[in-house]
């Protein structure tokens, strides 16, 4: 019976993002920005691989950026936060208003297969989107630079795209969230903006010089300090999603990343110059991917609670 | 009355929000088969009563039970009984009627076979049929009210509870709803419990009522026993359109009895006694050729009992 209830709302769901204007203009968005990445970045893959030997060209074409046109992994961290939030700011809110919800709860269903309806279509969205996404520029990629993927690229490009579906649905948890505690779905809309802007750029500037101001590291500064402010610079920029999940991906996509964050150069004594196997990479990214996960569910959680004690007036 | 089974059934409800009581120790009994009309102004209670009811809001104290459920622990066998209507029912806009029936059908877990005949049915019966495939997004507002009823019979309940009904409706669309809600309690033999505070609408077609304000009910009954208890001490004014009007008729009413006021209004004479009169003044004046163009009694309407309440309720606080 539940999940029967599930299924009928989860369709009903589907049915209406796919319908819906909004996921249309946000799909050609995302499309186009996607696709003028990649062929930009596959330009410059041309000449690059005719200079040197790189083992990795297929994942070269999603990190590379072309001249003026940013690679199509910072297109996707920078818009994948849009997508998610466009699905989800005006899932609660948008049926208080439209007084659908209190004929929805008066219906004989459990009242958390509404939200988990809501979210899991939107999570299916979101896969969707991201795999069609994947699969077209893998084949437009072979296409282009004619240099199919070997295994290890592949495996990359799955945890990849795992990665972004993390990253976009932790966005629709936040602004399914916000759709919960705003009763507006202006004012959420708003919300989600701001903390979407907060999160990608003003993180950033803040940390900075949070992490100047509490270690004063300038020429004359100890290597203590300057270590501490650059470890503190980038735990702060870590509480963004977008930092986790750039971190992640670029460690995933560029076998030479061996670590991540500060470095000195006694660690890197001994080290050999060489690429790290998969799984090695994952090890790596394991926290991120861990956090991605958890940040997801705190915030569902969250909304979660805050649905089943709602009261339902209109 | 104690022949009738109880349907719903309240004790001692009670929601508190932080400084305010919405609903106050109420203690209400519904029978099955019956109109129950939950009269009072905007923000009585009338609503949170009902969320309560339906489980929707957490009761602060006090038990609910529908057919013998409570409404809080068996919330979902609750809402397989009982149909709700809310005020400002909202559908899904970009879907036709026939969809929105649908969707609703499927939530209910009806049978695909039944499904495509009940909608049938249904809209034939709040008369859709024509607009069934037109999206509701373009419907008029009694037509969504319309599609609202079929929405609540969807599931076939035992009890069908309605907020606001004939809430910004037009007369006619007023009185095709309160014709279909009739229907339900008559025909189908389902209970129906409205909310409402326009009064002299809802009391053409229920068997009891309860007046709520405050979030207190201050009275329930037959609305005719509802009367005669707050005007058992008033008199009865009857409003008399008679043609022609002259000194003569005065006396003439005056002659019938003694005690009554009489005062003329722009030829519309108000006739205020302490008994009945009307048959002894009905004889008269046809046997001395007066016309009697219309006779209504007023002071004893739903409007007046309610005004009443709402008064002794006020001075009471004053």
């Amino acid at each position: 019976m539940k999940s029967k209830c599930l299924r009928v709302l989860y369709n009903k769901e589907l049915a209406d993002h796919l319908n819906s204007k909004r996921f249309i203009i946000i799909l050609f968005l995302v499309a186009i920005t996607g696709l003028s990445a990649i062929y930009a970045s596959a330009y410059g893959i041309r000449s690059a691989v005719e200079q040197e030997n790189n083992s990795f060209v297929f994942l070269r074409l999603f990190t590379a950026s072309g001249n003026s046109i940013p690679s199509f992994v910072s297109f996707i961290s920078f818009l994948g936060p849009l997508v998610g939030l466009a699905l989800g700011f005006d899932s609660i809110n948008g049926e208080v208003n439209r007084g659908s919800l209190s004929r929805l709860l008066a219906q004989p269903i459990p009242r958390d297969t509404v939200i988990n309806g809501k979210f899991l279509a939107g999570v299916s969205i979101i896969t969707l989107m991201v795999l069609t996404m994947g699969l077209a520029i893998g084949g437009l990629g072979i296409i282009m630079i004619g240099i199919p993927p070997t295994t290890d690229e592949i495996l990359r490009i799955i945890v990849f795209l795992v990665l972004t579906i993390l990253y976009i649905s932790l966005w629709l948890a936040i602004s399914q969230l916000f759709s919960l505690l705003l009763r507006q779905t202006a004012t959420s809309a708003l919300a989600c903006i701001a903390v979407w802007l907060f999160l990608s750029v003003f993180v950033g500037l803040l940390s900075g010089a949070i992490a100047g101001a509490l270690f004063p590291a300038d020429k004359a500064g100890t290597v203590e300090a300057l270590l501490s402010k650059s470890k503190l610079e980038l735990m702060i920029n870590r509480i963004s999603p977008s930092t986790v999940y750039n971190e992640a991906v670029i460690t995933m996509l560029n076998p030479g990343v061996r670590a991540l964050g500060f470095i000195t150069q006694d660690q890197l004594i001994g080290a050999i110059p060489g690429v790290l196997p998969f799984s090695q990479s994952l090890l790596i990214i394991w926290p991120h991917l861990v956090s991605l996960i958890a940040a997801t569910m705190i915030c569902f959680a969250v909304s979660y609670v805050f649905f089943m004690k709602q009261e339902i007036r209109m | 009355m104690t022949d009738k089974k109880v349907i719903i059934r309240t004790q001692g409800l009670t929601k508190q929000y932080k400084d305010i009581t919405a609903v106050n120790s109420l203690d209400l009994e519904i029978y099955e088969g019956e109109i129950f009309g939950l009269l009072g102004p905007n923000g009585a209670g009338k609503t949170t009563t009902i969320l309560m009811l339906l489980g929707l809001t957490e009761p602060t104290k006090g038990i609910a039970e529908i057919n013998g459920l409570d409404t809080i622990k068996e919330t979902i066998k609750v809402k397989k009984t009982v149909g709700y209507l809310p005020d400002h029912v909202g559908f899904y806009e970009d879907m036709t009627g026939r969809e929105n029936l649908r969707f609703v059908a499927r939530l209910n877990d009806i049978k695909k076979e039944e499904i495509e005949d009940r909608i049938d049915n249904l809209l034939e019966r709040v008369k859709l049929t024509n607009a069934a495939d037109k999206k509701v997004g373009t419907y008029s507002r009694g037509m969504k009210q319309r599609l609202g009823i079929a929405d609540t019979l969807m599931k076939d309940p035992k009890i069908i509870i309605l907020d606001e009904p004939t809430l910004g409706l037009d007369p006619e669309g007023i009185n095709d709803m309160l014709g279909l809600i009739a229907e339900l309690a008559r025909k189908d033999k389902r209970t129906v419990l409205i909310s409402s505070h326009l009064l002299h609408q809802v009391q053409r077609i229920c068997d009891r009522v309860g007046i709520f304000v405050d979030g207190e009910l201050l009275a329930v009954g037959p609305i005719d026993t509802l009367g005669e208890k707050v005007f058992k001490d008033k008199n009865l004014t009857l409003e008399l359109g008679i043609s022609p009007v002259d000194d003569k008729l005065i006396s003439l009413i005056k002659s019938i009895n003694e005690d009554v006021k009489i005062r003329n209004e722009e030829n519309r004479i108000f006739v205020e006694s302490r008994e009945d009169i009307r048959k002894e003044l009905i004889k008269a004046l046809s046997d001395n050729n007066y016309e009697l163009l219309f006779l209504k009694q007023s002071g004893r309407d739903l409007d007046d009992i309610y005004s009443q309440y709402f008064c002794e309720k006020e001075g009471v606080k004053k």
